[in-house]
């Protein structure tokens, strides 16, 4: 199988309202894909939906293969025993994905306990070797130490620790380094990207921020509105989009040649909807200047390598 | 992601409750079944229904619904009076607090911490000890152990509002204390002072219960639903019925006054406020 | 931590010495003279004088108030104004039956409140959780000594199971002293356990949509794993924090209970010198209540510091 996970017609709901419509790609086996998208465009509820971590009140349906297993169909059992295994996931926000009231070490060992049957001690000498492998200053006096006592890019580490202390087949990323502080940030990427080439794992780098997708990923995948809009090779559809959405983000990023007061602010025109306030068929139709009657219907996601869902593509 | 409806089904409860207890306790001031305070021995420990009295007759022949329609006249006035002691007390000087800082403040705050340990029943018993029990003593001990109560929800509040920037604009421009206090302060602290009443409001009511019920609150002949209560009790073979009745009409109304305080709370800012004050 | 324990403890003592103050005053200062207090507006002059002698109201009050502290501290606790006799040795008996009920009490709200407020708080969106939910509403609204008297009617005066009131001293039968105890215990902790559980459903309702609950799921560890080892200890923060102010609101409740059943403790203790208007006794006993209440409040305290390790150092 050279696909580690295939994802097929996912669609999340809340109440009767759709917020993820029949997603579907391939993270190839020791690739790097971007899953980009702003705030309400539902990479997050994707990512969650894959893990089946979606809060009370939301559901999910479609397909999701792990290898030869559908996880959408596993007892939560079986689930358990994958998450943190060979499926694991950083979040955003480091501050508050720790357990404010438990240690460090005994948080990074829990994983080694869950899943490899580890004893105590076993699992925190593992738990200080991963430590030292995200580079953590002075691990062996950070293993008792608390998460307030912490910065924020020392608890994100942590987190990428706690994630990979398995060897995970599949990881997914969630904004990792969009709370951090722009210096930090690099560094924390270059960690993931270290750790996540030792261990030949495959990355779904879900966040909003072209340029760091445009590193790291060989892979992207675009979303707005709950939809995959356009997909494909990361040079391609950097360099080529083919969706006026995309073709739109891109426009937004100041370029560092232009003269100073030649510069000027482009932005898409409106702004992202609600949850319930997308419009019928394309979700971007409202907002695009090519769009015309054909728009009223959805477009597919159409071509091979290089695809993307627009009837009127750039 | 839901959208909260702020007028919840905990406020509708609550209002409705209180409502029935303050319409039962007007309408008692024009008319009642039959004149509470009417003894007829003849007709004592009749059940509900009996002879016209509607829930029964107690240990005096007196009719048990007219007794505890106009005791809910008493409840309610000791509900009113203890809030409006603790708010005339306690919102000044919480607000006070907030506006002039430093090691006066401090200190009153500190004194007033202390207060706080002293429950309402205790600092009723002891005022009841040393001055003559009765529904003032006991509306004036109530009343003050709430002041630190709402002194310190004031101050709390309070210097939330003094952070906000428009305050610190309206004193570079030279806005007097009284001015900050009366313009800007209390608007702002209005919702959480409601709140807290609520719920200052149900607890006085079973602070004056238990106060009467020991003898020490409302004294005969105003009826009052802690003190039958304890008179039932002794009656608890015959007319076990006549225990269940005050008891009720106390629960109720308490539990009236706390969803409505819930339901206030709700509605007015979920944020701001933060309920201070246990039973 | 051991500095702030310390500074803890410090105003632990100040607000002692406040409550204190406070206590003296209003017994002494407050209605003028205590000596009327006690024997009635038409008591005779001599009487009064003689009374004034008896109490030493002739010293100057924080001469009175001093010598008064001193002698708690030393466990002499005064004479009683009525029978003239010391106070200490009647406090410690009242004390072997007010005790243990407050503790029984407690127990059985704790006893009752966690698993059900746990059960509440798993199954928030099912029917069981809004159940509880309801009946724990209940539990701010009756009042105990009313729960008293219903338990009474039933299982004492219809069912004849349990003594309606009176105590048996623990020496002459410790389980008839036991069974005296069982309805008032049951009236004051079933009612706190109504009230706590809605703070227990609301601690575990809160935790579960932690952050970091997510997070020990995405690890691998089931919902109640999940529950059990991360968010128990979290949620334990706020119910400490309750269960100091319900155990203030237990010991005065108990004051009340104790009189509805006739038990012969401080609660019945303090009602009789009320009556009597023995104001020594009371002036004692308001101290030691409050003084019970101002412990329990730092105990709660540091109790918590312990459990959260971030408190621990920013103070």
């Amino acid at each position: 199988m050279s696909e580690a996970l295939r994802v097929r017609g996912l669609t999340v709901s809340v109440g009767g309202l759709e917020v993820v419509r029949g997603v579907s790609f391939g993270l190839e086996r020791g690739g790097r894909t971007g899953l980009i998208g702003e705030s309400g465009s539902g990479k997050t509820l994707t990512a969650l939906a894959i893990m089946g971590l979606l809060a009370d009140g939301l559901t999910a349906r479609g397909e999701v293969r792990l290898g030869e297993e559908d996880l959408m169909r596993l007892p939560e059992r079986r689930l358990c025993r994958l998450r943190g295994d060979r499926l694991a996931m950083v979040f955003q926000e480091p501050m508050t994905a720790l357990n404010p009231v438990m240690r460090i070490g005994d948080q990074v060992a829990e994983p080694f306990r869950v899943h490899r049957g580890l004893s105590r001690r076993e699992a925190h000498a593992r738990g200080l070797e991963l430590l030292e492998r995200v580079r953590i200053q002075d691990a062996q006096s950070k293993l008792g130490a608390y998460p307030h006592q912490l910065s924020g890019g020392q608890r994100q580490r942590v987190m990428i620790a706690i994630a990979m202390a398995c060897s995970p087949e599949v990881l997914l990323a969630d904004e990792p380094t969009t709370a951090l502080d722009v210096t930090v940030q690099a560094q924390v990427l270059d960690l993931l990207s270290r750790l996540v080439d030792e261990e030949r794992c495959t990355l779904l780098l879900i966040t909003h921020d072209l340029p760091v997708v445009s590193q790291l990923c060989d892979r992207v995948l675009v979303m707005y509105g709950g939809r995959i809009v356009e997909a494909g090779p990361a040079g391609e559809v950097f360099g080529r989009p083919l969706h006026p959405y995309t073709g739109g983000l891109i426009e937004t990023i100041p370029p560092l040649d232009e003269e100073l007061p030649a510069r000027r602010f482009r932005a898409i025109p409106g702004v992202v909807p609600g949850a319930g306030e997308f419009p019928a068929g394309c979700p971007f139709r409202n907002r695009c200047a090519r769009a015309d009657e054909r728009c009223v219907e959805m477009p597919p996601l159409t071509g091979d390598g290089h695809q993307a869902a627009c009837w009127h593509p750039l | 992601m839901s959208v909260r409806r702020p007028v919840s089904p905990t406020l509708v409860a609550g209002a409705v409750l209180v409502g029935a207890v303050v319409a039962v306790a007007l309408a008692s001031l024009l008319w009642v079944p039959r004149d509470p305070a009417h003894v007829s021995v003849p007709d004592r420990f009749l059940g509900p229904g009996q002879d016209g009295y509607l829930l029964g007759s107690d240990e005096l022949g007196r009719d048990e619904l007219s007794l505890l329609m106009a005791g809910a006249r008493n409840t309610l006035l000791v509900g009113v009076v203890t809030v409006v002691i603790a708010i005339a007390a306690g919102v000044p000087a919480g607000g006070l607090a907030a506006l002039r800082r430093g090691p006066v403040e401090e200190a009153t705050m500190r004194a007033s911490d202390v207060l706080l340990a002293f429950p309402a029943l205790l600092l009723a018993l002891l005022f009841a000890a040393v001055f003559r029990p009765g529904t003032v003593t006991a509306m004036a001990a109530i009343g003050i152990a709430f002041v630190p109560v709402f002194a310190r929800l004031v101050r709390g509040a309070g210097l939330q509002v003094m952070e906000q920037d428009y305050v610190t604009a309206a004193r570079t421009y030279g806005s007097g204390s009284l001015w900050l206090l009366r313009r800007h302060l209390l608007p702002n602290v209005a919702p959480v002072v409601i709140v807290q009443s609520a719920v200052a409001f149900a607890i006085a009511i079973l602070a004056e219960a238990a106060l009467s019920y020991l003898g020490l609150g409302t004294p005969p002949p105003t009826p009052s639903w802690g003190r039958m209560l304890s008179e039932s009790q002794s009656y608890l073979a015959q007319a076990p019925l006549l225990a269940l009745w005050p008891g009720l009409c106390i629960a109720l109304t308490v539990l009236g006054f706390n969803l409505l305080g819930d339901g206030l709370r709700d509605l007015l800012d979920p944020r701001l406020v933060e309920r201070v004050g246990p039973p | 931590m051991t500095v702030s324990l310390i500074a803890r403890a410090g105003i632990l003592a100040a607000s002692l010495a406040v409550a204190s103050v406070l206590v003296f005053g209003v017994v002494n200062v407050l209605p003028g003279d205590p000596a009327v207090v006690i024997l009635g507006t038409d008591a005779t002059p001599a009487t009064l004088h003689t009374l004034r002698e008896q109490l030493g109201l002739d010293h100057p009050g924080w001469e009175r108030y001093l010598e008064w502290v001193a002698g708690m501290l030393h466990g002499d606790f005064g004479r009683s104004v009525i029978s003239k006799t010391p106070v200490a040795p009647d406090l410690l008996e009242k004390l072997t039956v007010s005790g243990p009920l407050a503790v029984i009490s407690m127990l059985v709200a704790v006893a009752v409140s966690l698993p059900l407020g746990l059960l509440a708080g798993v199954h928030h969106r099912r029917l069981s959780g809004a159940l509880v939910g309801a009946i724990s509403l209940g539990g701010i609204a009756i009042p105990a000594f009313w729960f008293g008297l219903l338990l009474v009617t039933v299982f004492a005066v219809r069912l004849g199971w349990l003594p309606a009131g009176g105590f048996t001293p623990w020496d002459e039968d410790p389980l008839l002293a036991l069974r005296s105890l069982t309805l008032p215990a049951a009236a004051l902790g079933l009612i706190q356990a109504a009230v706590l559980t809605r703070y227990v459903r609301a601690a575990i309702v809160g935790v579960q949509r932690e952050d970091f609950i997510r997070t020990a799921r995405a690890k691998g560890l089931t919902r109640w794993q999940a529950l059990r080892r991360h968010g128990f200890r979290n949620a334990a923060i706020p119910v400490v924090t309750v269960l100091g102010v319900q155990l203030t609101s237990l010991l005065v409740g108990a004051i009340v209970i104790e009189n509805v059943f006739v038990l012969p403790g401080l609660g019945r203790l303090l009602l009789q010198a009320i009556g009597n208007r023995d104001l020594v006794t009371v002036q004692d006993l308001v101290m030691l209540l409050t003084a019970a209440v101002l412990v329990v409040n730092f105990l709660v305290d540091v109790s918590y510091r312990l459990i959260d390790p971030r408190i621990r150092e920013s103070r």
